[in-house]
């Protein structure tokens, strides 16, 4: 099974920038309806800021090129996005080291890392109507197909799939964390904006990783 | 959108650097990362305070960096958390050697990032106390909820525990006084309109014009029930009755009546709810006897207002009254 180099994870984090600059006033729209209005523009900033660094940052070893981008978004996004996408990226990067390539598991492990640290952060778990909800399905499902045998490009699309299943089953969730949590029963009928950017960040790896 | 902006991605920037100007005497505005010192700051042998959160709550928190409350201020995004950079960097530039307090309302983003920058600064040998806000009642259930969020109680926080630590007191001890005034202040909001985020540039919630939003937070953030508009009386008891079954607060009991504006909302309406508040509080022999009325946390240009009453003592009384010199909140010697 191939390997994904530094240059390929680059490509992930540039395609989710696109994603994101997409997807920015719905990702608000989103917000808006349960939370604060602010989570397209405010991740919008922060892989902006990102991109801004691209020179730097596409000549990084994987764990110096996590670690840039964590550092970024944790100064530029803010709110709780910023400190959980940082986070995240934070600890995968300490996973990642000085390689220049990942195999699949180790990208496996890599991601278990950065979800450890969100879990630990905001101290939320599956159903609360959170990016955990989205986020800890789609690594466990790419997981488990790397550790069967299966190819990078299928672990990826069960990834994708399982982090839009989990999306899926936010909406009719009472959300438990976040500011959503103040709206009681009236964040039920809503997807979830954190889950909703996770299911981008696989969408952008399946696109960018193989 | 119909706002008085140069560019959404400027306001937060541009609004600092005027305030900074307009106070130089009192104030020093640092940019990149944003906040805002006292100008004599470090203040040797004093406890300093941190306070901070998203732009667009204006006097809060900038507009009460001063001798006598808060000696640093983080404006983050409109309605957004700053980031850790910004609370570490404002924590180095006002450490006086002992100790520094976070105040920090209770909001997953600004708790989080307060919390990086806490350990950011301990781990470069500051004393670092932090003290979350959650005054708000209109959140019900806060065990399945992030808990009540922080709103008016923080401004009176901010003002006796700045005076506190002009005094002389020591970290433990304002930390331990900051946990008494939110121990003992509640607020309730509403809303009669939206306001308008300047980078979303329409309405965060839609509103009827016969309608209003009781329990509002000061994002916008929708509270606990819609209803139809009533009378500024019935809108004042509809805030305060929550507030005083929730301590509780009762008879002979002295109290600090705090009235705010959301910013929308004209001091002339202000007094008419003050007005009913202080009839609700004396007829239930509670006292009144220290306020504050005036748009002071703000939630941009929302009408509304919300009601905060803090159960005061000999201490609390006093550190109110001791003087302050802040953009936003002046009084005494």
């Amino acid at each position: 099974m191939s390997n994904i180099s530094a240059a390929q994870f680059f490509a992930w984090i540039e395609r989710y920038a696109a994603h994101i600059a997409e997807q920015k006033d719905y990702l608000t729209q989103l917000d808006a309806a349960i939370g604060d209005a602010d989570h397209g523009a405010n991740m919008h900033r922060g892989f902006q800021a990102v991109l801004a660094k691209k020179d730097d940052l596409q000549n990084s070893d994987i764990g110096a090129l996590f670690k840039g981008v964590a550092m970024t978004l944790i100064s530029t996004v803010g709110g709780a996005s910023g400190a959980l996408y940082g986070t995240f990226f934070l600890q995968a990067s300490t996973m990642a080291g000085t390689k220049t390539e990942l195999t699949p598991g180790d990208f496996a492990s890599v991601l278990e890392k950065g979800l450890a640290g969100i879990v630990l952060r905001g101290k939320a778990a599956i159903g609360d109507k959170t990016m955990v909800d989205a986020l800890q399905p789609a690594i466990k499902a790419y997981k488990r197909s790397i550790d069967s045998g299966e190819s990078l490009e299928q672990a990826l699309s069960k990834a994708v799939s399982a982090a839009e299943e989990g999306l899926k089953s936010t909406v009719p969730l009472v959300a438990r964390k976040g500011r959503a949590s103040y709206l009681g029963e009236r964040s039920a009928g809503h997807p979830d904006p954190g889950a909703t950017s996770t299911v981008l960040l696989f969408r952008s790896a399946a696109e960018s990783l193989t | 959108m119909k706002k008085l902006i140069n560019s959404p991605e400027n306001v937060v920037l541009e609004s600092i650097t005027g305030l900074g100007a307009a106070f130089s005497d009192l104030i020093k505005v640092h940019t990149n990362p944003n906040y805002i010192i006292r100008a004599d700051a470090p203040v040797k042998n004093k406890v300093a305070l941190v306070s901070g959160g998203g732009s667009g709550h204006e006097p809060m928190h900038g507009g009460f960096v001063g001798r006598g409350m808060l000696d640093a201020a983080c404006p983050g995004a409109v309605f957004t958390s700053p980031t850790p950079d910004q609370m570490f960097e404002a924590t180095k530039a006002v450490n006086g050697g002992k100790g520094v307090l976070h105040i920090v309302k209770n909001y997953t983003g600004d708790v989080m990032n307060f919390e990086m920058a806490a350990d950011l600064a301990r781990a470069e040998g500051i004393d670092v106390e932090a003290v979350v806000i959650d005054d708000d009642v209109a959140v019900k259930d806060s065990l399945y909820t992030a808990g009540r969020r922080g709103v008016g109680t923080t401004v009176l926080a901010e003002k006796i525990c700045g005076a506190a630590a002009e005094s002389g007191q020591a970290l433990k001890e304002v930390a331990a006084l900051c946990h008494k005034v939110n121990a003992n202040g509640r607020s309730m909001g509403m809303a009669l309109t939206s306001c308008t985020v300047p980078h979303v540039g329409k309405p965060t919630f839609e509103l009827p014009e016969d309608e209003m939003e009781i329990g509002i937070g000061i994002h916008g953030e929708p509270g606990r029930t819609r209803m139809k508009l009533k009378s500024a009386d019935e809108i004042t008891e509809i805030l305060l009755t929550p507030i005083i079954e929730d301590l509780p607060f009762k008879a002979g009991d002295e109290v600090l009546l705090f009235v705010n504006s959301m910013g929308g909302t004209p001091l002339l309406e202000l007094f008419v709810v003050y007005r009913k508040a202080h009839e609700i509080l004396t007829k239930s022999g509670v006292k009144v006897t220290r306020s504050l009325v005036g748009p002071y946390i703000t939630s941009l240009e929302m009408a509304g207002t919300s009601v905060t009453v803090l159960k005061l003592d000999d201490e609390l009384t006093k550190l109110w009254d001791a003087p302050v010199l802040t953009p936003g909140l002046r009084w005494g010697g």
